[in-house]
């Protein structure tokens, strides 16, 4: 019979140690960013500090239905979720903390594959784990497995998402709604087949090139909420206007038509490896031609211009030649009934 | 690329952009749609942008949500209340009735459920021995599949709660309203692939106003509007195709034949409008014990369906635009919705709260 997680696997005893000793320290045992790291078991690790820079630290919440999904599963989504905030603040990743709660009789060898995805994606951009927590809940008390990372990153001077000027450009690092539409077709209940993969994957190798080059304003990586949350908040913060071409906006045909079919604006859906960037004007070629050398970045486009006509808004130039705002998503998009 | 994307073709655009401000009289020119497709389209692509400053182009009563009249969910309410299991469109819930909303009565503890076709509820009711009632509502498109649904001997705990209502009597009552002068109309595709450009000769032919039938995508709405525009040019108002790969003069006759068995004409009301004669669908005395009407003794209250300080009774009519109201997008907001035309999702409201059609740019 498979193996399943069961309430001892979180409680602390002999049962936990095996688990960790068996799934997690082979895993994330052997890296360490400071003198006291995973390997120990101790109450914290420690972490050197950097010479020079600023430190960064966020921290996200992972759920996700279904766990599994066309192009990732949770684990990677955690990870290059985490990585890819810092990523966006321009901070090299350097060690991430991994909390799993698990409900009772989740598969054991799912949550393998789950840590085999979180270990792909830190290794890419050569972070650590630096310590962890598990706990589990009863069956019913929650679907599945949620997942809460924290990361911490050095950065040489952060880079925010609001030191915008007039006459920057905008650069989109990649095509537009994979994640979201890739979720929402898997979703059982739509019976719709597609080819459509998720874009999750940790961005850092394709921003650090881009950041070396200078004139990155702003970032953004543009997850809930989509491109038009990411847009607005930048719009709002800078109090500038975002003057975006529709037809410019790198969009897959399959992201298209699922967008046509379900009535969802592949605008106002998650991307998971994708960022906004806002930069000087003169930058913006080199910029745009170190992302594209990057195999996430191939296609990267200038969609976009900062100007004052509406300060705090983001007007979309459509593509038949129209111009409307775009305004911020109310909340997740739910499908067209009629 | 697929074939359907050239319907955005800019250059396309433009040329149909630049042959509407040729056509445009220098008076003002009000076209009125009754579709929230066509309202989606036209704001999510920005289209009033190619209609010269003199061309106003508004939605009329084009979401059938939002036009379906206090006293039926005071009815479909009441139904609950007796105890039925009520099924109907997710749009449908938080409407507003004389006093609460569907939403609103699930709260209490009645059996509401959302369902995204009449046969949904048919399955709902072959699961359970409690009364299942469909509250139908819908234009000329859905109506057929409620038929069809009342054709196809359902069991014997469901029945219809139906509020139909047919687009080309609506179109003529706003002619008639006042202080409501309306030049032209851009007529659903939908509802004309049943029932064809026939179907609105006989309540507009006399009103000599050009009636362009149009499809969903940029280039349709701007094409039709042009032929409408040419039409008034040449004094030859006349209803029109503008979309005939979709739609022809006969419509859809399997579509008519259902409708004619199951139902026929009755003077309906209308939110916003107030009673249309031969509006709406009844169903025929052969199918009253279909009919939720019949099965259940009601006393509704006397309907109300005005909110106060909510202008969607103008917006419905085509009589003001959804920023006209004081209510937009202050106290009335998607989540938090007012009146119907910011509940249902083809409400003008609605769409241009989503799309950003609040200013012109």
């Amino acid at each position: 019979m498979d193996e399943r997680i069961t309430s001892l696997h979180g409680a602390g005893g002999e049962v936990m140690e095996q688990l960790l000793a068996s799934l997690v320290l082979p895993r994330f045992g052997d890296e360490a960013r400071g003198r006291i790291g995973l390997r120990q078991l101790d109450d914290g690790a420690t972490i050197d500090l950097p010479a020079a820079g600023e430190l960064v630290i966020t921290t996200d919440s992972h759920v996700v239905k279904p766990v599994f999904f066309p192009g990732g599963d949770i684990g990677r989504l955690a990870a290059a979720g985490t990585l890819n905030d810092l990523a966006v603040m321009g901070a090299r990743p350097v060690v991430l903390t991994l909390a799993a709660i698990i409900e009772e009789g989740f598969l054991v060898s799912d949550l393998e594959r789950i840590l085999d995805s979180f270990a792909e994606e830190l290794a890419v951009v050569g972070a650590a784990v630096a310590c962890g927590d598990t706990k589990v809940m009863p069956p019913g008390e929650l679907d599945g497995i949620a997942l809460n990372t924290t990361g911490l990153g050095v950065a040489r001077r952060a880079v925010s998402d609001a030191e915008i000027e007039v006459g920057d450009h905008v650069i989109l690092s990649g095509t537009i709604g994979d994640h979201g539409m890739a979720l929402l077709a898997a979703r059982e209940e739509f019976h719709l087949e597609t080819e459509l993969r998720s874009d999750v994957a940790a961005i850092w190798p394709m921003i650090e090139p881009a950041l070396e080059i200078g004139g990155i304003r702003a970032m953004k990586d543009p997850t809930r909420g989509g491109l038009a949350s990411a847009l607005n908040e930048m719009a709002r913060k800078a109090n500038v206007t975002l003057e975006i071409d529709e037809a410019s906006i790198p969009i897959l045909d399959p992201v298209r038509g699922l967008s046509e079919i379900l009535g969802i604006s592949p605008l106002e859906v998650a991307n998971e490896g994708k960022a906004v960037l806002v930069v000087e004007p003169g930058a913006s070629d080199a910029i745009l031609r170190e992302l594209r050398r990057h195999p996430l970045g191939g296609n990267a486009e200038l969609v976009g211009r900062i100007t004052d006509e509406y300060p705090g808004r983001v007007i979309l130039a459509t593509e038949v030649g129209g111009r409307r705002f775009l305004d911020m998503p109310l909340g997740d998009p739910v499908p067209r009934i009629c | 690329m697929t074939p359907s994307f050239h319907f955005s073709d800019p250059k396309r655009a433009r040329e149909l952009g630049d042959a509407i401000r040729i056509l445009a009289p220098p008076e003002p020119f009000k076209i009125v749609h009754v579709c929230g497709t066509h309202e989606m389209a036209i704001t999510r692509n920005g289209l009033r942008r190619f209609l010269p400053e003199p061309v106003d182009l508004l939605e009329g009563p084009g979401c059938p949500v939002c036009v379906t009249p206090a006293r039926d969910i005071d009815a479909a309410i009441a139904i609950a209340r007796a105890g039925a299991v009520v099924c109907t469109f997710g749009d449908m819930m938080r409407v507003p009735g004389s006093a609460g909303s569907l939403d609103d009565a699930r709260s209490d503890g009645c059996r509401i459920r959302t369902v995204l076709s009449a046969a949904d509820a048919v399955k709902i009711a072959h699961e359970t021995t409690d009364e299942v009632v469909f509250f139908a509502v819908g234009f000329e498109t859905t109506t057929p599949m409620t038929a069809a649904i009342l054709l196809d001997d359902p069991p014997a705990n469901f029945s219809v709660l139906a509020s139909h209502k047919q687009i080309p009597q609506a179109m003529a009552a706003l002619l008639d309203l006042p202080e409501n002068r309306i030049d032209a109309f851009l007529a659903p595709g939908h509802v004309s692939t049943i029932i064809g450009t026939a179907g609105y000769e006989p309540w507009l032919e006399e009103r000599k106003i050009p009636i362009v039938v149009g499809g969903f995508e940029p280039l349709d709405i701007l094409y039709a509007i042009a032929l409408i525009l040419r039409q008034h040019r040449d004094r030859d108002p006349k209803v029109a195709n503008g979309y005939p790969r979709a739609v022809d003069e006969a419509g859809n006759p399997v579509a008519q034949v259902l409708i004619a068995e199951v139902f026929e004409r009755a003077d309906v009301g209308w939110r916003g409008i107030g009673v249309i004669p031969d509006s709406g669908f009844q169903l025929r005395s052969s199918f009253c014990e279909l009919d939720a009407l019949e099965r259940f003794s009601l006393d509704l209250p006397e309907p109300r369906d005005e909110v106060p300080g909510c202008r969607c009774p103008d917006v419905l009519t085509a009589r003001a635009v959804p920023t006209d109201c004081p209510l937009f997008a202050k106290t009335c907001t998607p989540l938090s919705p007012v009146g119907p035309c910011m509940v249902g999702s083809e409400g003008a409201c609605s769409i241009w709260f989503r799309y950003g059609g609040r200013e012109a740019l």
